[in-house]
C-alpha cells in the first residue's frame, strides 16, 4: 500500500509542478503587456520617479484625453487622424484582399489545373519579400505615380501583402467542405455560382471571417512599408505615429503607452473572437493535402 | 478521395455523349475557370511585388540616388554588388542577421514545443490558455519593440527598477546601450513575439494526434522518452514545418523591433541587414546600393521560405501515406 500512496503523492507533486510552470509561463507572456497598459493610466511623473513607485498612486484617463486632444493639456500629435487612417486603410485593404483571396482560394481548393503547385508556391514566395526591401522600389514607383503619402497607395500595397496568406487560409476552409454538396445543388438545377453563393460560401463564412481578421491585423500592425510610404496626417497610420512620441532625447512614455493601448485593443478583441477558427485554418490548410 | 471538376478521366458514358464541339467548349470553360478566379490575385502580386522587383533589379545596376534623378539611366553593371560584397559592414550585418535568425528560431521551436507539451498536460482551462498564447502573435512588432524598450530602459525601465529594488545590482544595467546586451534584448523581444506561433501549431498537432500508437508503444514497454522521440515528435514535425513556413514569410518583421529598440545602434552593433538597407536607401539616399542589398536579403528570405515549404510538402506526403 505504501507504494500507491507514494505514487499518488508524486502524481500530486507533478500536477502542482505543471500548474506552477504554466503560471510562470502565463506571467511571462502577459506581464510585459500589462505593465504597458498599467503605465498608460499613470502620469508621466510617476513613471519617471526615482526611486520607482511600485503601487500606482493615481490612475486616470488623462493620458488618453491628452493624445486625443481633450482637456487642458494636449500633445501635439494628431492621434485622431492616425486612428482614422489606420481604420480606413486596414478595412478597405481587408475587404479587397478577401474578395481576391476567396476567388483564389476557391480555385486552389476545387479545381485541378496546370502549374497549380507552382502558382501556389509562387504566391507564397512573393509574400516572403521583406517589407523594407520591397519598400525601396515601391517608394520609387509610387512617387512617380503620385501615390506616396496617400491612403490609396498603402491600401494597394496591403492588399498584395494579404492576398497570399488569405488564399492559404481560405483554400484550407473550402477543402473541409465536401464537394458533393455543391455538386448535389447543381444537379438540382443551381448554376455553379448559385451553388457557391448559397451552399459553400455560408459554410465557409466563419473561416473567411478568421482570414479577414488576420488580414486586418496585418494591415493594422504593419510598420516597415508604412513608415516609408507615408509622410503626413493624410496617410500616417498608428504604428508610424507611435514614433512621433520619441524626440531626439526625450520620450513621452505615458503618451506612448496610451497610444499602445489604442493599438492593442482592437487586436485583442479580434483575436479573442476568431482564435478557434484561425487555428483550424492554419493547421487544416497546411496539413490535409 | 477528392474529385476535381477538371479531372482528366471522363465520366463513364452513362449519358449520351455530347457532340464534340460542345464538349470542347465546355471543357475549355472548366479549364479556364480556375485561371479566371486566380487572375485578380496574380495581377495584384505582379503589379505590387513582381514589377517593383524588376524595377529594383534595374536600379541595383545603376548608381541611382534620390537626390539625382538622372542617375537612374546610368548603367554601371554589377558595381553596386561588388561594392557591397567588398564592404565589411555589409558582411557583419549579413552574418549577424543569419545568426540572429538561427538563434531565435531554434529557441522559439524549443520553447514552443515545451509550452505545447505543458499545456497538453493540463486538463482544465486549456482554451483560455490557448487564447492568451495567441496575443503576442497579434501584437504589432513595432509595439513589441516599444514595449521592450520601455521595460529595458536603463533609467525608468521596470527590469532595472526591479533588480535594483531587490538589491541584485545597484548599477543601472544598460540593456539597450551595451552592444551584447542590446542584441540579447532584441532576441528576447523576438522570441517573446513569435514563440506562440510554434506553441499554438504544435499544440494543434498534439490535439490531432491519434491515441492508439501511444498506447501500443507503452504496452510494448517503451519509456516516455522513447515514445516522445519516435512517435510524438515525428507526428508533430509537419506542424512544426507549418509554423516554420508561416514564420519564414515574416522573418523581416524583426526590422520593426530593431528600428524602434536600438535602430541598429550603438555604433552599428545591432545592425541587421534590414536596418542597413533602410539606412542606405532612405537616410543616405543611395537607392542603387540599397537595392543591391535588398536583393540579397530578398533572395535569402525566398530561399528560406522555399526550403520550409518543400519540407512541409514532404512531411504532408509522409503523413498522407501514414493515414
Amino acid at each position: 500500500m505504501k507504494v500507491s500512496v507514494e505514487s499518488r503523492a508524486s502524481k500530486q507533486a507533478k500536477k502542482v509542478g505543471i500548474w506552477l510552470a504554466t503560471f510562470v509561463l502565463m506571467l511571462v507572456m502577459c506581464l510585459p503587456g500589462l505593465w504597458v497598459v498599467l503605465s498608460a493610466f499613470r502620469p508621466n511623473r510617476e513613471i519617471l520617479a526615482k526611486p520607482p513607485v511600485w503601487i500606482p498612486e493615481e490612475l486616470s484617463l488623462v493620458n488618453f484625453g491628452k493624445i486625443f486632444g481633450f482637456g487642458a493639456e494636449q500633445v501635439g500629435i494628431p492621434v485622431g487622424s492616425y486612428f482614422t487612417n489606420s481604420l480606413v486603410i486596414a478595412l478597405t485593404s481587408t475587404v479587397i484582399a478577401l474578395i481576391v483571396g476567396v476567388a483564389g482560394g476557391y480555385a486552389f481548393a476545387r479545381y485541378r489545373f496546370r502549374f497549380k503547385g507552382g502558382i501556389f508556391l509562387g504566391l507564397m514566395l512573393f509574400r516572403a519579400v521583406p517589407g523594407i526591401a520591397l519598400s525601396l522600389p515601391v517608394f520609387m514607383m509610387w512617387s512617380r505615380l503620385g501615390l506616396v503619402d496617400t491612403k490609396m497607395g498603402l491600401i494597394i500595397v496591403y492588399v498584395s501583402l494579404n492576398v497570399p496568406f488569405t488564399i492559404w487560409l481560405i483554400d484550407g476552409f473550402f477543402r473541409q467542405i465536401p464537394q458533393a454538396l455543391s455538386e448535389a445543388a447543381q444537379v438540382d438545377g443551381c448554376t455553379p455560382w448559385q451553388a457557391f453563393w448559397k451552399i459553400e460560401f455560408p459554410l465557409a463564412k466563419s473561416g473567411i471571417a478568421a482570414a479577414g481578421v488576420f488580414a486586418f491585423l496585418t494591415s493594422w500592425n504593419e510598420f516597415a512599408l508604412a513608415s516609408q510610404l507615408t509622410r503626413s496626417t493624410d496617410s500616417k497610420t498608428l504604428p508610424v505615429g507611435l514614433l512621433d512620441f520619441t524626440a531626439q532625447f526625450t520620450i513621452d512614455w505615458a503618451g506612448m503607452c496610451a497610444m499602445a493601448v489604442i493599438i492593442i485593443i482592437p487586436a485583442l478583441i479580434l483575436t479573442f473572437i476568431v482564435q478557434k477558427h484561425l487555428i483550424a485554418g492554419l493547421t487544416f490548410g497546411g496539413v490535409k493535402g | 478521395m477528392r474529385r476535381a471538376r477538371g479531372a482528366i478521366p471522363p465520366a463513364p458514358p452513362l449519358l449520351p455523349r455530347k457532340p464534340p464541339m460542345i464538349r470542347a467548349l465546355t471543357t475549355r470553360r472548366t479549364e479556364m475557370t480556375p485561371f479566371l478566379l486566380l487572375l485578380p490575385a496574380v495581377v495584384t502580386m505582379l503589379f505590387v511585388v513582381a514589377l517593383p522587383l524588376v524595377f529594383s533589379l534595374w536600379t541595383s545596376l545603376t548608381p541611382y540616388k534620390l537626390t539625382k534623378p538622372q542617375t537612374l539611366y546610368q548603367f554601371i553593371g554589377l558595381t553596386n554588388y561588388i561594392r557591397i560584397f567588398g564592404d565589411w559592414d555589409f558582411w557583419v550585418a549579413f552574418l549577424r542577421t543569419i545568426g540572429f535568425l538561427t538563434v531565435a528560431m531554434n529557441v522559439e521551436f524549443a520553447l514552443g514545443l515545451g509550452i505545447a507539451l505543458l499545456i497538453n498536460k493540463i486538463t482544465w482551462g486549456q482554451r483560455g490558455l490557448r487564447t492568451i498564447m495567441m496575443f503576442p502573435m497579434m501584437f504589432s512588432p513595432i509595439l513589441v519593440g516599444f514595449q521592450f524598450k520601455f521595460l529595458f530602459n536603463d533609467h525608468i525601465g521596470v527590469v532595472n527598477n526591479a533588480l535594483q529594488s531587490m538589491g541584485i545590482t545597484d548599477q543601472a544595467i544598460p540593456w539597450l546601450v551595451d552592444a551584447k546586451l542590446a542584441m540579447f534584448s532584441i532576441t528576447l523581444a523576438e522570441v517573446w513575439m513569435s514563440t506562440s506561433v510554434f506553441a499554438i501549431l504544435l499544440l494543434a498537432g498534439l490535439f490531432a494526434m491519434p491515441r492508439d500508437p501511444l498506447e501500443a508503444a507503452r504496452v510494448d514497454g517503451c519509456n516516455p522518452w522513447q515514445v516522445f522521440r519516435h512517435i510524438t515528435l515525428p507526428f508533430l514535425m509537419p506542424f512544426a514545418y507549418i509554423a516554420m513556413a508561416i514564420r519564414s514569410l515574416d522573418v523581416a518583421r524583426a526590422y520593426d523591433l530593431v528600428a524602434v529598440m536600438t535602430d541598429g545602434g550603438p555604433a552599428g552593433r545591432t545592425e541587421l541587414l534590414w536596418t542597413l538597407i533602410a539606412r542606405t536607401g532612405y537616410d543616405e539616399a543611395k537607392m542603387g546600393q540599397a537595392n543591391a542589398m535588398a536583393y540579397v536579403s530578398t533572395i535569402l528570405s525566398v530561399l528560406f521560405t522555399w526550403y520550409f515549404y518543400r519540407k512541409l510538402v514532404a512531411a504532408r506526403r509522409y503523413m498522407g501515406g501514414a493515414e
